[in-house]
């Protein structure tokens, strides 16, 4: 196993963000992280990423439990823009590449020209749906084991949606997995491997959508429905 | 690709890659799209994309060739069989919920023979 998560807690006061929350991901799959605004999405995506500790309950990754070394296989890219206005789509390149050694700027270079963005623009001219692009670029461009992707479909155009599924399944492959986060079920069910449905702070339910559909004919919006 | 939500999506997908077969869209013998290909362009994933050129295999709609790539198959026979075999399967679609609005077979035939498509009524 990959990932395995055992009784994750988190307490923000005396309110528990995540609680008691156990999910094993593998290699090589693509998992869906579907659940309300408030359920605890985010905050497990930072605990895993290593940008927030747990309260209680212990991470493993592939069996060991996970440490800096393994926090450095796993990309996570937050929902918020994290780039400095004054940038260019150039300098966050540099600024990657500085902070992540798995960074690869010749693909960095080639992804984002491919989406239209040359390095001379300026991050704060571009569009949301730009942004969204170019973060996710940057994202990608490190040769990750793990990548966690909070909201990446949030708040942009369909067609910058579409373009961005694409980039993932280009990246998406036997040796990785992917995490995304999301609430636009009808864009993400067609490759989504898992649904992971996350309630409270706990896991409600994963499900596998293929063999789903395959017994019951659910599709995903009928499974939320259904478990959350 | 517009998806009915509710059924395999490799099943789905399979269907599309036949009719294009059919259509003569895939040629005998041409290079199919790799598997990444193929998760892009359906917006499937890759473990998805893998058995959608497995099944399509076992039934001999094409074949690998190791570190070369997937080919339509070069069996003519199979692309007449192939249609035939859709054509059926539509027909017994239709012919099913004919008899559920309670038409008999003699009916449906005389139905058909009277039929006329969009726009020829207006012409």
């Amino acid at each position: 196993m990959m990932l395995e998560c055992r009784e994750l807690t988190k307490w923000f006061g005396s309110k528990a963000a995540v609680a008691d929350l156990t999910l094993d991901l593998e290699r090589g799959k693509i998992y869906g992280l579907l659940g309300e605004n408030g359920s605890g999405k985010t905050t497990w995506m930072k605990m895993v990423a290593g940008l927030t500790k747990p309260g209680r309950g212990e991470i493993l990754y592939e069996g060991h439990p996970i440490d800096w070394h393994d926090k450095a296989k796993i990309a996570y890219m937050a929902t918020e823009p994290f780039f400095y206005d004054f940038m260019r789509v150039g300098d966050v390149g540099e600024y990657y590449e500085a902070f992540f050694p798995d960074f690869d700027r010749e693909k960095y270079g080639k992804t984002t020209r491919s989406m239209g963005l040359s390095s001379e623009m300026k991050v704060r001219n571009l569009s949301s749906g730009m942004s969204a692009k170019l973060k996710l670029a940057a994202t990608l461009s490190r040769q990750a084991e793990l990548y966690l992707l909070d909201e990446p479909l949030n708040g942009i155009d369909y067609k910058a949606r579409e373009e961005i599924i694409s980039l993932i399944l280009e990246e998406a492959g036997e040796d990785n997995t992917f995490v995304i986060s999301t609430h636009l079920l009808e864009e993400v069910e067609s490759f989504i491997e898992y649904a992971v449905f996350i309630k409270d702070g706990h896991l409600a339910d994963k499900v596998n959508l293929e063999s789903e559909r395959m017994k019951t004919g659910r599709s995903l919006t009928e499974l939320y429905t259904d478990i959350l | 690709m517009d998806y009915n939500t509710g059924a395999p999506i490799y099943l789905q997908v399979i269907n599309e890659l036949k009719k294009k077969m059919v259509k003569g869209e895939l040629k005998p013998g041409e290079k199919m799209p790799s598997g990444r290909d193929l998760a892009v362009e359906y917006k499937v994933n890759q473990n998805t994309a893998a058995r959608i050129y497995r099944e399509m295999e076992l039934k001999g709609y094409c074949f690998t060739r190791r570190g070369i790539g997937t080919f339509v198959s070069e069996e003519e026979n199979m692309f007449q069989d192939l249609k035939k075999e859709m054509a059926s399967e539509l027909l017994a679609n239709f012919m099913h919920e004919m008899s559920g609005l309670g038409y008999r077979k003699d009916d449906i035939i005389d139905q058909i023979a009277d039929y006329k498509e969009d726009g020829e009524n207006d012409a």
